[in-house]
C-alpha cells in the first residue's frame, strides 16, 4: 500500500517538475510547481514527517506559490516565444553535466568507503513527525538558528520594502 | 518489499536535476526562480528521508530552516522582479546584463 501511494505521488512530483521546466506559460508552469510541492508533501506524510507536511502545504504551496502567482499576473508576461536560451546553451549544459559528474562521482566513492547507515533505526519514537517532537528538537538543540531565523526574516522584509521604494 | 531510503533520495536527486536544468536552460526570470524552489525542494525531501531512516528529527528541523531561507529568497527575488521588470521592460536574463563587467 505504501509503495502504490510512493509511485503514483512521485510520478506525479516528477510530472510537475517536468512542466515547470518545459512549459511555455508561465501560469501553468506556477500552477505545475504547486503540483510538485503537493506531492512532495503527500510523501512528507508517507515518511511520518507530518508536521512538515503540513508546513509545506501551508508555506510552499500556499503563501509562496500565491507570490509567485500574483507576481506572473502583475507582470503580464506573455509567453515566450523561444523558451530555449539561445545563447552559450551548450557551454552552460555541459558544465551543469561537468559538475553533476563530479558529484557522483565523489557520492560513488563515499558510498565505497562505507557510507552505509549504520545507526538505522530500528523502531521510531512515539512523538516521531508531530508537532511536539519536532518543536522539542527545535526549541531544545537548535534554538538559537530558529531565533537567528527571525533576524534573516527582517533583513528581507527590510531589503523589499527597500528595492520596492526604490523603483518609484 | 516496502519503499526504502533509497527510493527517496533517488526521488530527490531526480527533481534536483530537473530543477538544474531548468535553471540552465530557461531564460525567463521567474521560471528560473521557480526551478531553485525546485531544487530547494529536493533537498527538503532528502533531508525528511535521512531523517526518517535515522530516527533523528533533527532532519525535519532543518527542513524548516530551508523553508524560511526559500520564503526569504523569494521574498527578495520577486521584488527584485518586479524592480527589473519595472526599468527594464524585459525579463530575458540574456538581456540582463549590467552587472556584467
Amino acid at each position: 500500500m505504501e509503495s502504490v501511494f510512493f509511485y503514483i505521488f512521485a510520478a506525479a512530483s516528477i510530472t510537475g517538475a517536468l512542466l515547470v521546466v518545459t512549459h511555455q506559460n508561465p501560469v501553468a508552469s506556477v500552477l505545475s510547481l504547486v503540483l510538485t510541492l503537493f506531492s512532495t508533501a503527500v510523501l512528507f506524510v508517507l515518511l511520518l514527517a507530518h508536521f512538515v507536511a503540513a508546513i509545506q502545504i501551508l508555506v510552499y504551496a500556499g503563501a509562496i506559490m500565491v507570490l509567485f502567482m500574483f507576481t506572473v499576473m502583475f507582470l503580464n508576461i506573455r509567453e515566450e516565444s523561444l523558451w530555449f536560451d539561445a545563447q552559450n546553451i551548450r557551454v552552460k549544459l555541459g558544465v551543469l553535466a561537468a559538475i553533476l559528474f563530479a558529484l557522483g562521482y565523489v557520492a560513488s566513492v563515499g558510498l565505497k568507503k562505507g557510507f552505509a547507515l549504520k545507526n538505522a533505526a530500528t523502531s521510531l519514537p512515539d512523538n516521531f513527525g508531530t508537532v511536539e517532537g519536532v518543536g522539542e528538537v527545535l526549541f531544545r538543540d537548535y534554538l538559537l538558528p530558529f531565533e537567528l531565523t527571525s533576524v534573516l526574516i527582517v533583513v528581507a522584509i527590510l531589503g523589499v520594502v527597500a528595492i520596492a521604494k526604490k523603483g518609484d | 518489499m516496502g519503499v526504502t531510503i533509497e527510493h527517496y533520495l533517488i526521488l530527490s536527486a531526480i527533481l534536483f536535476v530537473i530543477g538544474a536544468y531548468g535553471v540552465v536552460i530557461r531564460k525567463n526570470l521567474i521560471i528560473v526562480l521557480m526551478s531553485l524552489e525546485l531544487m530547494l525542494n529536493s533537498a527538503n525531501l532528502a533531508f525528511v528521508a535521512f531523517s526518517k531512516a535515522l530516527g533523528d528529527m533533527t532532519g525535519q528541523v532543518f527542513m524548516l530552516m530551508t523553508l524560511t531561507v526559500a520564503a526569504a529568497e523569494v521574498a527578495v527575488g520577486l521584488a527584485l522582479v518586479v524592480a527589473i521588470y519595472t526599468h527594464r521592460e524585459t525579463l530575458d536574463i540574456d538581456v540582463l546584463k549590467m552587472l556584467k563587467g
